[in-house]
């Protein structure tokens, strides 16, 4: 048996390093990333770009040379789309794979049980979904827009173009109830009312009685955070009762899992939006991040917000390993704390330190043809939900997610 | 006046909806004794039949109203004599073989139409009732059903085929004896069971948003209508449908959606409760 | 049944620990913990299905029910032995209950399927509108389609800081399990339980020799659906979220696949199928070359089609051809009785 010298220099870091940073020994040579996600089952259809956006990025680092001349590995299970999998498999990449970094966790559900195994484990941890707001733990940074970032320019623009009667119908659920008092919130801000606000829970698909009912409150404008496949069904029969032309709709949710590719341009246009990213945005990181995902899926439609900001999740820990010289947890968040940023294919993304979610830019944009057209861009918005009620600078011990009064 | 039009409408949209989700499912288990767990994945294959068969540029209408029973009929065909046939009177084990068999179809659909959702969208334009506007689609779904049953009931009395299936239903022994291969009965029938499954999920595809998963929403509600209507098959499915159709939409407009799902449910305990054999085991008894 | 009860226990006690101190090697303990804990609510259902008759649709409401229980009494209390009672009794009490209505009603068959479907969507889309700021139990919100996390999970009695997890936590289980499986051997050789089986073979009968049939059916489902609930608290504690999916079909839908794949009419095989099929699961999640639930349906059909009567009798039957034994096995005609009950 030979041992070359790179072999010994290496076991003889990895047994130094395995004193301090006992997540490091197992680890050698190539830097572990943990992911989770449901790439079957229900949720795939947001699960599976989120996956192939997640291999993209780290095949882009190892392509340039990887983390600190180290190669990036991934370590990937399937939840498909079962509760108990998230713990199972979050015990798995840590106790295990002893995974460096941990992306993944789709539903708010799967992110609290995935979240507090990372917390115990000393595991850092990417959430990167757009979401309800709220969570507060330095062990997580969050890359996906939260209701306020959203809400706090979509309100005014759609109230402006309809008017000051707004009915809301929400999925009734965590997100959709949080949504719906930022929505109400924004609408009196700007001098509206709110006429009604009606919950459905994900489940529910026939909203014959719904539409009716809607039209006895005749609000000015509907706003609608509905979610998932069933809920789609609101929008196709919203305008096979020929409401479109009557009433314009807003959503905050429409469009994350390319649900307006599915509805036809006539039943899409008009409604109104406001992401983080669209395939639409013509700008040159844009273009670049596309022709990168064509090169290596062959078909772009499939790019949704999601997937984006898991992109942007992967490239933001990359940037902080890359400052903190390190891999090691605390390092990282140190370097991830100094309000790091990265030009992501949605645009500028950077760190709040306080919060330990992103601050981002957020597009405002009207369904047409099947796609998101801009309308107006708003750089740099920053959490203000989460940053109403978290301060992980005064408070680096915190550990739970915030129901945020309003 | 015009707000009582339309929740008329509404209600009768809910009572033909459920008749037509169920009506795939009481064929199979009146005339064999067999619960096809299977049968909202059998509607779900009949939602992409359509929808594929309109992406190959086909008439929506005949899609809808030909090509989807026709082709998830035939998937019944075989999944009868490859599977089912095998089981008949074994009424559990039918249930978990077809309720295998639905896991199977979602893997199979998953595979090869992806888990996004798709749809079509309604091929008839909504219109004005006085102040409301109302979803053209819905008298269209309620014609259908009433079509439907209007059909079952014409071959079933009416046909030398219905007259054997009836036999076959009530003795199939005696079916047997006079010459009547109960085998040949019980594939027509789940043929038949089947291609009303698809033509249920095709005629219902326009109004949702379509994914391989979409069958699970069906199949509870079905199930419970089949069984709480008992053993007469056209009485038994019209009387529970509309039992059940008018509560949900009442609580629904009273309440809230999601209120007159669960009236609904607890609709079916109290009724099954009172009359444990269904509704045609106490009412219409002897009728179809 | 031609071994005693002793010498029943003693080869339960010897094999159970055999495997609680092999099994660790092979698979990890947090993995092996949940197995364990399907195993036990495969057996809930083996139970009153495998040796009463009664096919519950709706194991999972019990389920669900149990650690619901657990989660929201162990945010008021903020100890976890009470809750642990609770969640064993609360569904108990809603298994009563519900079982007096079904069997003094005369439901059977598939009627009987159909209510406790039916409760079981009630309790799911019950629980999964309650996101509201409204629905408070005590200090705890339930939550909605989000569950309820962070609630105080398993502690020595007495001492809410000294914590039971990981491989304790493994043992606990474990051993619950084999006290279960225990007390389930007594209870169907006791009296009651070959009344239970009297009952699953023609209730007409047992009726008309004057047992009250109605009674014994409901207090066996009850007995069920208390093991499904201590089934359900130990997940919450290994989960330590509770989410309305424990409700959702389904679940009870995976229980009864268990009960098939394992082997009805005995006791070990729904545990050994749950905790199978479960591993399967696991393992099915670690590739993407083919559909899972493609996978799993497939188990299913193949299993109804050629393996009707389950693993468990099937291995034993081939045991027995092998090496001669006189055991008597459950003869072909009652196990076909016991499926359509």
């Amino acid at each position: 048996m030979s041992l070359t010298r790179r072999e010994l220099l290496g076991g003889a870091a990895a047994v130094s390093a395995a004193a301090m940073l006992p997540k490091a020994a197992m680890s050698a040579d190539k830097i572990q990333l943990g992911s989770i996600l449901d790439t079957s089952g229900i949720f795939d259809a947001y699960g599976k770009p989120m996956d192939q956006a997640m291999r993209l990025a780290v095949k882009e680092i190892n392509a340039g040379g990887g983390l600190l001349d180290r190669q990036v590995e991934v370590a990937a299970y399937d939840t498909q789309s079962d509760m108990a999998l998230y713990s199972q498999y979050a015990q798995q990449l840590t106790r295990q794979d002893q995974v460096d970094v941990v992306h993944g966790g789709i539903l708010s559900a799967s992110r609290e049980a995935i979240r507090q195994t990372m917390r115990k484990t000393k595991t850092l941890y990417f959430y990167n979904v757009q979401y309800e707001g709220g969570v507060c733990d330095r062990n997580i940074f969050v890359t996906g827009v939260t209701p306020a970032q959203q809400v706090e320019v979509l309100v005014p623009y759609a109230m402006k173009k309809s008017g000051p009667k707004v009915h809301i119908l929400a999925a009734d659920y965590n997100y959709g109830q949080i949504t719906a008092r930022w929505i109400q919130k924004f609408v009196e801000e700007n001098g509206g009312e709110v006429v009604a606000t009606d919950f459905f829970p994900l489940d529910v698909s026939d909203f014959g009685s719904t539409i009716t009912k809607i039209q006895q409150t005749a609000p000015d404008l509907v706003f609608a955070p509905l979610v998932g496949g069933a809920h789609l069904s609101f929008f196709r029969q919203w305008a096979a009762a020929g409401m479109k032309d009557k009433i314009p709709l807003a959503s905050t949710t429409m469009g994350v899992g390319n649900e307006h590719k599915v509805l036809t341009a006539e039943e899409g246009n008009g409604i109104m939006v406001a992401y983080n990213y669209s395939q639409e945005l013509e700008t040159a990181s844009n273009a670049a991040f596309k022709e990168k995902w064509q090169a290596e899926y062959g078909d772009t439609t499939a790019i949704h917000e999601l997937a984006v900001s898991t992109y942007q999740g992967i490239m933001l820990w990359a940037e902080g390993v890359r400052k903190a010289g390190s891999i090691e947890r605390d390092a990282v968040v140190d370097a991830l704390e100094t309000g790091i940023s990265i030009e992501g294919p949605a645009g500028k993304v950077t760190i709040d330190p306080q919060t330990h979610h992103a601050t981002v830019d957020v597009h405002i944009m009207e369904f047409d043809g099947q796609g998101m057209k801009v309308i107006e861009t708003l750089p740099q918005r920053a959490p203000i939900d989460t940053q109403a009620v978290c301060d992980l600078q005064a408070n680096p011990d915190d550990n739970t997610q915030y129901e945020i009064e309003i | 006046m015009d707000l009582s039009f339309v929740i008329l409408v509404e209600m009768l949209y809910a009572v033909a909806s459920l008749v037509l989700i169920s009506a795939g499912l009481a064929v199979v288990f009146g005339m064999m004794k067999v619960i096809n767990l299977a049968h909202g994945e059998f509607m779900m294959m009949g939602g992409y039949a359509t929808i594929t068969a309109v992406g190959l540029g086909v008439n929506v209408f005949v899609a809808m109203l030909v090509i989807a029973p026709i082709v998830v009929g035939l998937i019944g065909l075989i999944v009868e004599r490859l599977v089912i046939r095998h089981l008949y009177g074994r009424l559990v084990d039918t249930m978990l073989a077809t309720w295998g068999l639905s896991l199977v179809f979602i893997g199979l659909a998953t595979m090869i139409f992806g888990n996004t959702t798709t749809g079509i969208s309604t091929p008839i334009p909504g219109f004005a009732v006085g102040d409301y506007q109302i979803n053209g689609y819905n008298f269209f779904i309620i014609i259908v059903t009433i079509l439907l049953v209007i059909a079952m009931y014409a071959v079933l009395r009416g046909t030398r085929a219905g007259l054997i299936a009836r036999g076959t239903m009530q003795r199939s022994d005696m079916a047997a004896a006079l010459g009547y291969s109960p085998d040949r009965i019980y594939m027509m029938t789940f043929f038949c069971g089947s291609a009303l499954s698809g033509l249920a999920g095709a005629v219902l595809a326009p109004l949702v948003g379509l994914v391989p998963t979409s069958g699970g929403a069906y199949i509870a509600k079905a199930f419970i209508t089949v069984i709480a209507g008992g053993p007469s098959l056209i009485a038994g499915l019209v009387s529970s449908a509309t039992s059940f159709g008018l509560v949900n939409q009442i609580f629904t407009f009273a309440i809230s959606p999601v209120i007159g799902e669960v009236a609904l449910l607890i609709a079916a305990v109290v009724l099954l409760r009172a009359m444990p054999s269904g509704i045609t085991g106490r009412f219409f008894k002897g009728k179809m | 049944m031609k071994r005693t009860m002793s010498q029943d226990v003693l080869i339960t006690l010897v094999v159970s620990a055999l495997l609680i101190w092999l099994m660790p090697l092979l698979i990890s303990t947090y993995t092996l913990t949940v197995l364990v804990i399907y195993g036990m609510l495969g057996l809930s259902l083996g139970l009153i299905w495998g040796f009463g008759g009664i096919l519950c649709f709706g194991q999972a409401a019990f389920f669900g029910l149990g650690a619901y229980t657990y989660a929201i009494a162990a945010i008021n209390i903020g100890e976890s032995t009470v809750p642990m009672i609770l969640a064993v009794v609360v569904p108990a009490i809603f298994a009563a209950l519900l079982g007096a209505m079904m069997f003094y009603g005369r439901l059977t068959d598939v009627y009987l399927g159909v209510i406790t479907l039916v409760v079981t969507l009630i309790l799911f889309k019950f629980v999964n509108s309650t996101a509201g700021p409204q629905y408070v139990i005590g200090k705890a919100r339930l939550g909605g389609f989000n569950g309820i996390p962070g609630f105080q999970t398993l502690n020595v009695p007495g001492d809410p800081n000294a914590y039971i997890w990981g491989d304790p936590y493994f043992y606990v289980c474990a051993v619950a399990l084999v006290i279960v499986y225990l007390l389930v051997t007594w209870l169907l050789r006791s009296s009651f339980g070959r009344m239970a089986l009297g009952i699953r073979e023609n209730e007409v009968r047992m009726g008309l020799m004057g047992y009250d049939v109605a009674a014994r059916k409901t207090v066996l489902f009850a007995i069920g659906a208390a093991i499904a609930g201590l089934a359900g608290a130990l997940f919450a504690n290994w989960g330590e979220i509770v989410t309305p999916n424990l409700f959702s079909l389904g679940q009870s839908a995976e229980i009864i696949i268990w009960c098939i794949v394992g082997g009805l009419g005995t006791r070990l095989g729904p545990i050994v199928g749950a905790a199978g099929l479960a591993y399967l699961k696991f393992m099915l999640g670690q590739q993407s070359m083919i559909d899972n639930t493609l996978i799993t349906g497939l188990i299913l059909v193949l299993f109804v089609l050629f393996l009707p009567r389950g693993l468990v009798p099937a291995i034993a039957s081939l045991l027995s051809s092998i090496f001669g034994h006189t055991r008597r096995k459950p003869s072909n005609r009652r196990m076909r009785r016991a499926r359509h009950g």
